[in-house]
C-alpha cells in the first residue's frame, strides 16, 4: 500500500501529468466560458423577444383605452388575465390604486420606470382551490396611460428558465466529464512517461556503474522522448569507442614503451653489474641517451596526435602553401632516397593553399615519406625505393599522394595501420613509432580532411585529402 | 676559442638548474641561478648577461610574463625559452612574447649550448659581412660564389644556403635541427638521417680532395665549420 501511495505520487509529480492537469483545466475554463457566453446570448435574444411582445401587448391596450377608457380597459385585462398562461397585467390608478390585474405584490419603484424592467412579483395561484401568492421574477414594461393612469404588462420567466438549467446543467456535466477523462488521460500519459523514464534510467543507472553496452530504450514512435534516446544512444556509442579506444592505446603504450623502458634499464644495470674500462660505460651511456630520445620521440609523437585529434592548433590556423611545403620536403628528402640507391619522384601542382597549420603538415608529409623510405622498398634483393611525391587539385579538394613500391598493406590491416601504434607484425622489428599514420589521420581530420590507404600496384599509396582554401577568401 | 658567455638559468627545478650550470662551466662559460620568475626578472633587469635562459612555468611569474616585462623595459638579451610543453603553438607563443630561441624539453645539452652560444652571438651585431672565409673556403653573399683555394665550387641555392648559415656561425656547433630550422624554416623532427645527407653532399663539394676538412661532424651534437680541430 506505501508502494503504491509513493508509486502514485511519482506520477502525481511527473511534469506530463501537471501538463496534462494544467491542459484539461485550461481546456474546461475555456468550454465553460463558451458555454455560459452562448446562454447569455441566447438569454439576451430571449429578453428582447419578450420586450417585443409586451410593446405589442401595451399598443394593443393603449389602442383600446383610446376607444373605451379605462373602463374598456379593466374589462379586457380582467379577462385576459384569467386566462392561463396569460401575461401579467396590472393597471393602476392616478393614485397608485390597482384597477385590474393579475399581480399580488411587486418590487418597489417599478412601476415609476417605463423601461423594460427585470424583477419579482407576487402572483395569485390556485393551488388546491386555495388562492396563493408566490414570487416569481418576471420581465416587464409600464406604460402611462392620459390621465395618469399606469399599465404594466409583464411575462413571467418560467419559460426562460428551463433554458437557463439547461445549460447549466450542460456546464456541469461537460466539467465533470473533462474532469473525470482529463484526470484518466493525465494518469495514463504520466504512466506512460514515467515508465519510459523509468526504464531510461534504470539503464543509465547500469551505465554508470560502468557497463558502457547499455542502451536507452527506443519505443520507436519517434516521439521527443525517442529522439533523446537515439541522440544519447549515439553519444554512448561513441564513448565506448572512446573508451575503447584509450584502453587501447594504454595498452600499446604498455606494451611500446615499456619495451624501451626496460631496454634502457637493463643496459643501465649490466653497464653496472658487468663494469668494464671507461669505455664500455661510455657505450652503455650512449645506448642509454639514444634510447631515450626514441622514447622522447614517441612521447612528442603521442602528444601531437591527442592534440590534434582534441582539436587543438586549429586557432593557429594559417593559408599554408602546400605547393611550396612539399618542394622543400622534397628537396629535403631527395637526398636520401639517392642515398638508398632510389629516387623521390615529384609531380607537384603550383599554387595549392589550404587553411591550416605548416608545422603539423609539414611533420606529416615528413613522416609519410619517411615510411615510404623505411617500408616501401620494393621486396626483391637489392631493390631500391622509387618514392612518389604528388599533389594535385581535384575540384575544392587537394590530394597529396605519397607512394612507394613496396609490400603495400593489406585492405584488411589498412585500419589497424592507422591507428595508435598500430605498427602491423610484419614491420615490429624495423624501427619507428608505429605513429607516423595515425598523427597523419589526426592531422587530417583536425584540417577537416581525411587519410586514405590505397593500392599502388604494386605498394602503397597515401593520399591526404584536405579541402583547399577557396581562392576568394 | 669562443669567447665566454655569462649566462642566466631561470628554473625551479633545482637539479636540472644545477646541472645547467655545471654543463654551462664546463663548456666554458659562466651560469647563474636564478629560482623564479620574480628572482630572474630582477637579475636579467641588472643586467650583464649574454643570454637568459627561461622556463615557461615558473613560480611567483612565468616566464612568457617574466620576458615580456623584459622587453617592455628595453632589455635585448637574447632569450632561449624552455619549455615541457613543446608544441608548435607554444613555440609561436613563445617567440610572440619575446623569446629568440624555444626548445622544448627533454632536450640534449650539446642542442642547448649550440643554440645558446649562436643567442649569445646576436648581441653585438656586426657590420653585415659580404664575404664568409674559414681557412681558403670563401662564400660571397653577394655573387653567390664559392671558392675553395680559389676554386670555383658550383652551389645549388640550397646547399649554398645551408652552407652559408654554417660558415656565420663558424667555428660554433650548429645541430641538425637548427640547421632544418634555419635554412628550411621547420621546426619537426626529421627522426631520420635527412640532414646529414646534405652535410655529406656538401663536404663532398667542399672537402674532396683537400688536405685539410672544414666541414666537421661533432659527435652527438651536429657540425660545425672550421680551420683545424
Amino acid at each position: 500500500m506505501r508502494v503504491s501511495w509513493q508509486s502514485l505520487g511519482r506520477l502525481v509529480g511527473t511534469t506530463a501529468f501537471k501538463l496534462s492537469v494544467v491542459y484539461m483545466l485550461a481546456s474546461a475554463i475555456f468550454a465553460g466560458g463558451l458555454l455560459l457566453y452562448v446562454g447569455w446570448n441566447a438569454r439576451r435574444l430571449i429578453d428582447e423577444q419578450i420586450g417585443q411582445t409586451l410593446t405589442a401587448q401595451i399598443n394593443g391596450l393603449a389602442d383600446q383605452y383610446r376607444i373605451g377608457g379605462i373602463r374598456r380597459l379593466q374589462t379586457i385585462i380582467e379577462r385576459r388575465s384569467r386566462q392561463p398562461g396569460s401575461f401579467l397585467f396590472l393597471l393602476q390608478g392616478p393614485q397608485s390604486e390597482m384597477i385590474a390585474g393579475n399581480i399580488a405584490g411587486l418590487a418597489p419603484a417599478v412601476m415609476s420606470s417605463t423601461e423594460l424592467t427585470e424583477t419579482t412579483y407576487q402572483r395569485f395561484e390556485e393551488v388546491d382551490g386555495q388562492t396563493q401568492a408566490s414570487t416569481r421574477g418576471a420581465l416587464v414594461r409600464v406604460f402611462v396611460l392620459p390621465g395618469n393612469n399606469r399599465l404594466l404588462v409583464g411575462r413571467d420567466l418560467e419559460e426562460r428558465e428551463p433554458q437557463n438549467s439547461v445549460l447549466g446543467q450542460a456546464i456541469r456535466e461537460l466539467i465533470e466529464a473533462m474532469l473525470v477523462f482529463g484526470g484518466l488521460g493525465a494518469f495514463v500519459v504520466a504512466r506512460r512517461a514515467l515508465a519510459r523514464m523509468d526504464a531510461m534510467t534504470a539503464t543509465s543507472q547500469v551505465i554508470m556503474a560502468g557497463d558502457l553496452s547499455g542502451r536507452l530504450p527506443v519505443s520507436g514512435s519517434g516521439d521527443e522522448l525517442d529522439r533523446l534516446a537515439v541522440s544519447l544512444n549515439a553519444m554512448l556509442v561513441r564513448i565506448g569507442e572512446l573508451m575503447q579506444g584509450m584502453k587501447e592505446v594504454s595498452d600499446n603504450i604498455a606494451h611500446d614503451l615499456k619495451t624501451p623502458l626496460t631496454r634502457l634499464r637493463n643496459s643501465a644495470e649490466q653497464a653496472l653489474r658487468v663494469g668494464g674500462t671507461k669505455e664500455d660505460y661510455r657505450a652503455a651511456l650512449e645506448r642509454t641517451i639514444e634510447e631515450s630520445d626514441g622514447l622522447i620521440r614517441t612521447f612528442n609523437a603521442l602528444l601531437l596526435i591527442a592534440r590534434a585529434e582534441a582539436g587543438s592548433g586549429a586557432d593557429a590556423f594559417v593559408a599554408v602553401d602546400v605547393s611550396r611545403l612539399l618542394e622543400d620536403f622534397a628537396e629535403i628528402y631527395e637526398p636520401s632516397a639517392e642515398e638508398a640507391g632510389g629516387r623521390l619522384e615529384a609531380s607537384i601542382a603550383p599554387d595549392l593553399v589550404v587553411q591550416g597549420n605548416r608545422e603539423l603538415l609539414g611533420q606529416v608529409v615528413a613522416n609519410l615519406i619517411d615510411n615510404a623510405l623505411k617500408y616501401g622498398l620494393p621486396p626483391q634483393a637489392g631493390a631500391s625505393p622509387v618514392i612518389g611525391l604528388s599533389a594535385l587539385r581535384d575540384g575544392e579538394t587537394l590530394l597529396i599522394k605519397v607512394c612507394d613500391h613496396g609490400p603495400g598493406i593489406h585492405v584488411a590491416n589498412r585500419g589497424k595501420a592507422i591507428e595508435r601504434f598500430g605498427r602491423l607484425d610484419e614491420s615490429r622489428n624495423k624501427p619507428g613509432s608505429g605513429l607516423g599514420l595515425s598523427l597523419a589521420s589526426a592531422v587530417a581530420h583536425l584540417h577537416k580532411g581525411r587519410l586514405l590507404l590505397t593500392d599502388n600496384d604494386p605498394g602503397l599509396a597515401v593520399t591526404l585529402e584536405l579541402p583547399l582554401l577557396s581562392t576568394a577568401s | 676559442m669562443l669567447q665566454a658567455m655569462k649566462i642566466l638559468v631561470v628554473e625551479d627545478d633545482a637539479d636540472a638548474a644545477a646541472y645547467l650550470v655545471k654543463a654551462f662551466a664546463e663548456a666554458g662559460h659562466v651560469a647563474d641561478h636564478a629560482k623564479d620568475g620574480l628572482t630572474g626578472y630582477g637579475m636579467a633587469e641588472e643586467g650583464g648577461y649574454d643570454c637568459l635562459i627561461v622556463d615557461r612555468m615558473l613560480p611567483k611569474m612565468d616566464g612568457l610574463t617574466m620576458i615580456g616585462g623584459l622587453r617592455e623595459q628595453g632589455l635585448q638579451t637574447p632569450v632561449l625559452i624552455l619549455s615541457a610543453l613543446g608544441q608548435v603553438d607554444d613555440r609561436v607563443k613563445g617567440l610572440r612574447a619575446g623569446g629568440d630561441d624555444y626548445l622544448p624539453k627533454p632536450y640534449a645539452f650539446s642542442e642547448l649550448l649550440a643554440r645558446v652560444e649562436i643567442l649569445g652571438r646576436r648581441k653585438a651585431p656586426q657590420a653585415a659581412e659580404t664575404v664568409y672565409a674559414v681557412a681558403d673556403l670563401r662564400l660571397d653573399r653577394l655573387s653567390h660564389k664559392v671558392t675553395r683555394g680559389g676554386e670555383d665550387i658550383p652551389m645549388q641555392p640550397r646547399e649554398f644556403r645551408l652552407l652559408e648559415y654554417l660558415m656565420r656561425n663558424a667555428g660554433r656547433v650548429v645541430t641538425r635541427t637548427m640547421l632544418l630550422e634555419q635554412v628550411w624554416d621547420y621546426h619537426f623532427d626529421p627522426g631520420t638521417n635527412v640532414i646529414d645527407v646534405h652535410i655529406s653532399r656538401l663536404r663532398a663539394k667542399i672537402d674532396k680532395g683537400q688536405a685539410r676538412p672544414l666541414l666537421q661532424t661533432v659527435r652527438g651534437a651536429g657540425y660545425v665549420i672550421r680551420d683545424g680541430v
